[in-house]
């Protein structure tokens, strides 16, 4: 009878047709001996906030980078529901796979070393997302960068300083204004705020948030921090040794864990 | 007008005895079988909540929970509300779209229903950091569709009914005392008629004025044909519109006295 609800999101019955934006199934990834991913499955719908969590090596991270197409699987299929992405994303080679990559997906590392140029002026950094997406009038280009540094709520009297000499709050709204640059249709946070102390970490997440409501971005946010889930998710996918052991409506997931492995983590939490 | 059949407790085949205060209605809401039990792994045990419940919910219709705490109220409205995971039976939802069944609905259609037909108002608001008071009353409006202006003119009139001061109505309500947030919930969570409405404790740390509010609100949904399920600590403020009464207790429909 429990099998019930673990069996919801992918088969139960349907009232309104909606189309998922992301469709990924049956990803397995080897690293040598070690399986960081084992048959995994993920869907995403327009509009929604996906969060993944998990301990690390869970597998989390890894996911999230074949979402961003920087990776391919051992098996497994990947679908966008966007124009010009036809079949299974993992067929295309590197240069489509690039293009995709800059008109539609963004992506926000824990790391900025890993998604900035650190000695290139920050709205440079923003501007050469739009540059990769065929923009070349100078002026568009600055408009569209200040436009997206303060939706992403960044100081625009610092915008030509290099990220290098900035904190690191202020990096992650460098990474997320060249991110959503392009208004993605996908927007992929891997620990944004992890790192950061608390007050900033609350001014990023409500930035996130934010940009969520006003422009509809459809997010899949990884973290091991359930606090930030629980502030951000709409629906939570629980990840552990590479398998997804529960997934459920976020307060599903807080409220009536089903899985033992979530009940832990959610009463260590509490 | 009373009428406890609404709410009819059948372990068996279900339904088939109640008849709807206004007859040719349908129900806005069929609970059959329905089950609920928690798995705590840490202790290697199950705990049940309730099992076999059945009732119905008509348009207008207000359903009142009663039991002893523990009883299972709370439990029975997060069942139905799908935050905590059905384990057997049905929750038949009637919508303009179609029937659709809250226990095995996708995640995706019940985030889509919350929005758009079934509200839960609890004692406690989640204040989002750094989110305005009327802000997050006009949300749902705003998500219905409606102008950001409109939404925000219909916001502040319900933070005024309720009796939210107006130099509060642009402050974040994280710092607000518990009854102050507990009015900004109510504005949110009643700004937006739906089909079904459920009520846990609305009016815990309520005091006189803003309960009368609550009860005037409630009274004109009821009118606009809401259908509510609701948990009641002080009863004596909605004893008018009730109409039928459920016991967790003993698990039996009871008539109410008139």
């Amino acid at each position: 009878m429990s099998a019930m609800a673990e069996t919801l999101p992918l088969d139960a019955p349907r009232l309104m047709p909606a189309t998922p934006i992301l469709r990924m199934e049956g990803i397995t990834r080897r690293f040598g001996n070690v399986v960081a991913l084992k048959n995994v499955s993920a869907t995403v719908y327009p509009g929604e906030v996906l969060g993944i969590v998990g301990e690390s090596g869970s597998g989390k991270s890894t996911l999230l980078r074949l979402m961003n197409l920087e990776d391919s699987p051992d098996e497994g299929h990947y679908r966008l529901d966007i124009p010009d992405a036809d079949g299974n994303l993992f067929d295309l080679d590197r240069y489509a796979r690039r293009m995709l990559r800059a008109r539609h997906i963004g992506i926000v590392y824990q790391n900025p070393h890993l998604g900035l140029l650190m000695r290139n002026s920050s709205s440079g950094n923003v501007a050469e997302r739009l540059l990769i997406a065929g923009e070349r009038r100078f002026a568009e280009l600055r408009a569209r960068a200040e436009d997206a540094l303060s939706a992403s709520e960044f100081p625009l009297e610092r915008m030509d300083a290099p990220p290098i000499e900035l904190s690191g709050g202020m990096q992650q709204r460098v990474q997320l204004a060249k991110a959503i640059a392009l208004e993605p249709a996908l927007l992929l946070l891997d620990e944004p705020t992890t790192g950061l102390d608390v007050s900033v970490q609350a001014l990023v997440l409500d930035t996130l948030k934010r940009l969520q409501r006003d422009r509809a971005i459809t997010m899949v946010l990884v973290s091991h921090d359930l606090g930030v889930i629980r502030t951000m998710a709409d629906r939570v996918m629980v990840m552990r040794r590479g398998c997804v052991v529960e997934q459920g409506l976020a307060d599903q997931i807080f409220q009536d864990p089903q899985h033992e492995y979530t009940q832990a983590l959610v009463h260590a939490k509490l | 007008m009373p009428n406890c059949e609404n709410a009819m407790i059948d372990d068996n085949a279900l339904l088939a005895r109640s008849e709807p205060a206004t007859s040719g209605a349908r129900a806005v809401l069929e609970v059959e079988n329905l089950t609920k039990h928690f798995d705590m792994h840490h202790l290697g045990k199950r705990l049940l909540a309730f099992e076999g419940m059945s009732f119905r919910v008509f348009p207008g219709q207000f359903l009142l929970l009663r039991g002893q705490n523990g009883a299972g109220k709370s439990t029975l409205l997060r069942t139905l509300y799908r935050s905590y995971r059905p384990k057997g039976g049905h929750i038949w939802l009637n919508t303009d779209e179609g029937r659709i069944d809250l226990a095995r609905a996708a995640d995706v259609d019940i985030a889509l229903l919350r929005r758009r037909e079934i509200g839960f108002v609890t004692q406690f608001l989640n204040p989002r950091p750094r989110v305005a008071a009327e802000d997050i009353v006009a949300e749902p409006l705003r998500l219905a569709g409606r102008s950001k202006e409109e939404a925000l003119a219909e916001a502040r009139r319900w933070l005024e009914e309720f009796g939210v001061k107006p130099e509060l109505w642009a402050a974040y309500p994280s710092t607000f005392s518990g009854g102050e947030q507990q009015k900004v919930n109510l504005a949110r969570a009643l700004i937006l008629p739906q089909r079904l409405l459920m009520l846990d404790e609305p009016t815990a740390s309520l005091d006189v004025g803003a309960r009368q509010a609550l009860v005037r609100r409630l009274a004109a949904l009821k009118e606009a044909g809401v259908a509510m399920i609701g948990v009641f600590h002080h009863r004596a403020d909605i004893a008018d519109l009730v109409d039928s009464e459920l016991d967790l207790t003993t698990k039996e429909p009871c008539d109410v006295a008139e």
